[in-house]
C-alpha cells in the first residue's frame, strides 16, 4: 500500500516534560489506525505535532513524500490536505452550521460564496445534518457539532483527516451518532488517524492500533491480535484495567 | 418662565454648534476604533518589541489628562512653527487617547476567545492574519460591544473639551448666551445637558440595535465583554 503519512523519530517537550519520546510509523492511503494508552501519554501532543498545531522539537513528518515543516505558506497549504477533528468541537462560534462549513472553501481555497455553499450542503448532508445548515453551534447538540466539525473538515477534501478524540467531550448517548459519521468515513476509504478511549469502535474499524504510553509508541498491531494476544506487559496491563472498567468484551 | 423662553430662542443656534460636536464625535470614534483595534491586535499578537510600544502607547494616552492632551495636541506643534487647525488638534488629542481606553476593551475581548477558535482555522490552513480577521474579530467585536458603548458615552461627552482650543461647539455658544445674560446660565446649561442626554440616547439607542442585530443565536447567556477601565 501507498504510504501517504509518514512519522520519524517525533519529539517534543514542554520545559522539562518530554512528552514525545521519539515516535515513528507510517499510515497508508485509505487505512484508518486508532491511537490508544493512558491519558498523558502525548497522544493529543502527536496529532498537533503532525499539523505543527504544536511545533515538535525533532523529528520527521511527511504527508505524500513532502516534509511539513514550519515554514508558513507550504504549511498553510499542506493543511488544506489533512483535516483535523478537535475534542472540544471549536466550531466557529459566530457561523452557522452551514458557515462553519462554508468558510474553509471561501476564505482558503477562494472558492465562490455560491459553490461553497453548494459543496457546504453535500457535506452536511453526509453527516446527516441538512435540516440544522442555518443552526448555530450553541443551538447544536454535542453530537450535532462534532458531526459539523468533521463536515467541515471535509469540505477541504483532505487526503488525511487528524481526530484527537472526537468523542471524549460527548455525552454517552451522542457518541455513537459520531462514531457512525466516523465508521462511514472510514468505510468510503478515508485515510484517518484516531486517537480514542472508544475500544468497540478501534476493534471494529482500525486496521491497525498503536499503543502509547510515555511518549512512545509501545506495540503496534491489527486490534484483534492487540486486544486479544498483547505481547507488551505494558498493553497487556492497560487493557486489563480498560476490561475492568467497560466490562468483558473490552467496551 | 421668561428665562425658558429665552432659552428656546437660543436654542437654534445652540443645535447648531452642537453639530460641530456630532462631526468631533464621529472623528473620535473612527479614530479611537480604528487605532484601539491595532493596539490592541498588537498588544496580543505582537512580537516583544511591539507589544512593548503598543503599551507604551497605551499607558501615555490612558495617564494623561485629556486638556492637557487638547493643549499639548493644540499649542504644541506651534513651537516648532506648525500651524494645526482647532478641529484636527481635539480629534488627534481626544480620539487617540480614546483609542487607547478601546484598546483595552478590544484587547480583553479577543483574550476572551478562546484559543481553539483560532487552532481550529489554522488547522484549516488559514494564515493567522485570515485568521484573526475572519474569525477573532468577529467574535471579540461583539464581545466589545458593552464596554465599547461604555466608552461611547464618554466620548461623547468628551467633544465638550475641544471649546478650550477655540472649536465653537455647543459649550462656548452656551458661553456667549450667558456671558451677555448671566441670568440665563442656569437654563442654557440645563438645555446644553439636555442635548447630551439626547445624544447619549440616541447613542445607545443605535449600539443596542447593533448588539441585537450581531446576537448569536442560542448564547442566551449574560455576559459581554469586559467593561472598560475607566476613572474620571
Amino acid at each position: 500500500m501507498e504510504t501517504l503519512l509518514c512519522v520519524r523519530d517525533l519529539i517534543k517537550t514542554y520545559g522539562a516534560n518530554t512528552v514525545l519520546t521519539g515516535v515513528s510509523f507510517d499510515l497508508a492511503r485509505g487505512e484508518t489506525k486508532v491511537v490508544i494508552g493512558p491519558s498523558g501519554t502525548g497522544k493529543s501532543t502527536l496529532l498537533r505535532c503532525i499539523n505543527r498545531l504544536s511545533a515538535p522539537d525533532s523529528g520527521r513528518v511527511t504527508l505524500d513524500g513532502i516534509e511539513i515543516t514550519g515554514h508558513e505558506k507550504s504549511l498553510n497549504r499542506i493543511r488544506t490536505r489533512m483535516g483535523f477533528v478537535f475534542q472540544s468541537f471549536n466550531l466557529f462560534s459566530h457561523l452557522t452550521a452551514l458557515g462553519n462549513v462554508r468558510i474553509g472553501p471561501m476564505r482558503v481555497k477562494g472558492m465562490s460564496r455560491a459553490a461553497a455553499t453548494e459543496l457546504a450542503k453535500e457535506e452536511l448532508a453526509r453527516v446527516g445534518l441538512s435540516e440544522k445548515a442555518d443552526a448555530y453551534p450553541a443551538e447544536l447538540s454535542g453530537g450535532q457539532q462534532q458531526r459539523v466539525s468533521i463536515a467541515r473538515a471535509l469540505a477541504m477534501a483532505p487526503e488525511l483527516i487528524l481526530f484527537d478524540e472526537p468523542t471524549s467531550a460527548l455525552d454517552p448517548e451522542l457518541i455513537g451518532e459520531v462514531l457512525d459519521v466516523m465508521i462511514s468515513l472510514a468505510d468510503d476509504g478515508m485515510t484517518m488517524l484516531v486517537v480514542s478511549h472508544e475500544m468497540g469502535f478501534a476493534r471494529s474499524v482500525a486496521d491497525e492500533i498503536l499503543f502509547m504510553d510515555g511518549g512512545t509508541i509501545v506495540e503496534q498491531a491489527p486490534p484483534e491480535q492487540l486486544f486479544t494476544a498483547p505481547t507488551q506487559p505494558r498493553t497487556a496491563e492497560f487493557l486489563r484495567k480498560i476490561t475492568t472498567l467497560y466490562g468483558g468484551d473490552a467496551r | 418662565m421668561e428665562a425658558l423662553l429665552a432659552v428656546s430662542r437660543q436654542m437654534p443656534m445652540l443645535l447648531r454648534a452642537s453639530v460641530l460636536n456630532i462631526e468631533l464625535l464621529l472623528a473620535l470614534v473612527a479614530i479611537g476604533f480604528v487605532v484601539g483595534t491595532s493596539v490592541a491586535l498588537c498588544q496580543v499578537y505582537g512580537g516583544r518589541t511591539v507589544r512593548t510600544i503598543s503599551g507604551v502607547y497605551e499607558w501615555v494616552f490612558r495617564s494623561i489628562p485629556a486638556l492637557v492632551l487638547l493643549f499639548l495636541f493644540y499649542f504644541g506643534p506651534a513651537q516648532f512653527g506648525l500651524r494645526i487647525a482647532p478641529f484636527l488638534a481635539a480629534g488627534l488629542a481626544l480620539g487617540l487617547r480614546s483609542s487607547a481606553y478601546q484598546s483595552q476593551i478590544f484587547r480583553g475581548a479577543i483574550q476572551s476567545i478562546p484559543t481553539g477558535q483560532l487552532a481550529a482555522a489554522r488547522a484549516l490552513g488559514m494564515s493567522r492574519m485570515r485568521a484573526v480577521i475572519t474569525i477573532i474579530l468577529p467574535q471579540a467585536l461583539r464581545l466589545s460591544l458593552p464596554g465599547w458603548s461604555n466608552e461611547f458615552s464618554a466620548v461623547v461627552k468628551d467633544t465638550t473639551l475641544a471649546y478650550a482650543v477655540g472649536l465653537n461647539e455647543i459649550m462656548r455658544a452656551a458661553r456667549v448666551v450667558y456671558d451677555r445674560q448671566y441670568e440665563l446660565a442656569m437654563p442654557v446649561l440645563l438645555a446644553v445637558a439636555l442635548v447630551f442626554l439626547l445624544l447619549t440616547f440616541a447613542g445607545n439607542f443605535i449600539l443596542g440595535g447593533v448588539e441585537r442585530r450581531w446576537h448569536i443565536p442560542g448564547t442566551e447567556t449574560a455576559g459581554g465583554g469586559p467593561q472598560a477601565d475607566r476613572s474620571r
